[in-house]
């Protein structure tokens, strides 16, 4: 009954915040209304997700969040260094990079990650979903950097989101 | 004071904005091109959105935090574009300086091999 009523708590306190956000008023009048919005859109849209997104450490995902944007940081410094110093440290290389993460939330997690983050791009993913193929601007040893992806990326996500039952 | 700070979180984020768009030109090949977009422009609007912020939160009309979202939605569009245009560009065997995979052309060759039976 109440998964009749509320499918996807998840969703709904993010539109509620992204109303909030833009509207840019924080009344109680808008957020009524942003709950409200909150409630029905995941009810209405109910055949579009079929999975209940389940975040087993949701304080692990903040802490995952903060690494990010300060890899972020540090990737934005070292491409722009890399585009301004010229193609002469560039060497570009395309890495397989085994996945042992299933779920598709935690995956397209994954990749739009390696796409922030320094010099790495992800390209493909085999239509299998165990491999995703990585073009990285600056490859110097591809084992060391699948390896790097899968400690530094792969791991806090299977944290995350497939913690060992 | 405040002022200072703004100016130069606009000029850096005009900055590196600017050296995306110019890695865009001066890289080698289509895969190598895609890295200045995504990434020194993620900092380029992120540094120009905290300026956002910060001049129109002291203005006294309260605080304003819908950058936020810019910043949100940039960060997940950005990824999910780059790696479209990368899987296209992989698949239509764009020219690459860096040897293509061989696990795309496999399954390319099986797709192809689907679609024609």
């Amino acid at each position: 009954m109440l998964s009749r009523l509320l499918p996807h708590p998840l969703l709904t306190v993010t539109l509620t915040l992204t109303w909030m956000l833009l509207v840019n008023s924080f009344t109680a009048g808008q957020a009524l209304l942003g709950v409200l919005l909150g409630w029905a859109i995941p009810v209405f849209t109910r055949r579009f997700w079929p999975d209940r997104v389940r975040i087993a450490r949701p304080w692990w995902l903040v802490f995952f969040l903060v690494k990010v944007l300060w890899d972020i940081l540090i990737a934005n410094v070292t491409v722009a260094a890399l585009i301004l110093g010229g193609q002469r440290f560039a060497r570009p290389a395309f890495v397989a990079v085994p996945l042992e993460l299933r779920t598709e939330l935690a995956i397209s997690i994954l990749a739009n990650t390696v796409s922030l983050t320094p010099g790495t791009v992800s390209a493909w993913l085999s239509p299998d979903r165990r491999t995703l193929i990585v073009h990285g601007l600056r490859v110097t040893d591809p084992d060391a950097l699948a390896h790097e992806i899968k400690t530094r990326y792969e791991r806090p996500l299977r944290d995350i989101f497939e913690p060992p039952c | 004071m405040l002022e200072l700070a703004i100016s130069a979180l606009i000029i850096v984020g005009a900055a590196f904005t600017f050296i995306g768009s110019l890695g865009l030109a001066r890289l080698g090949d289509f895969y190598t091109r895609l890295h200045g977009p995504t990434k020194a422009t993620t900092l380029g609007v992120g540094a120009l959105l905290i300026a956002s912020v910060t001049f129109f939160s002291t203005r006294g009309e309260g605080i304003s935090l819908h950058e936020v979202l810019v910043t949100v939605f940039l960060f997940i569009t950005a990824p999910v574009s780059a790696h479209l245009l990368a899987k296209t560009a992989l698949h239509l065997r764009v020219h690459s300086i860096a040897p293509t995979p061989a696990q795309v052309e496999v399954a390319d060759g099986a797709q192809a091999g689907e679609t024609s039976r």
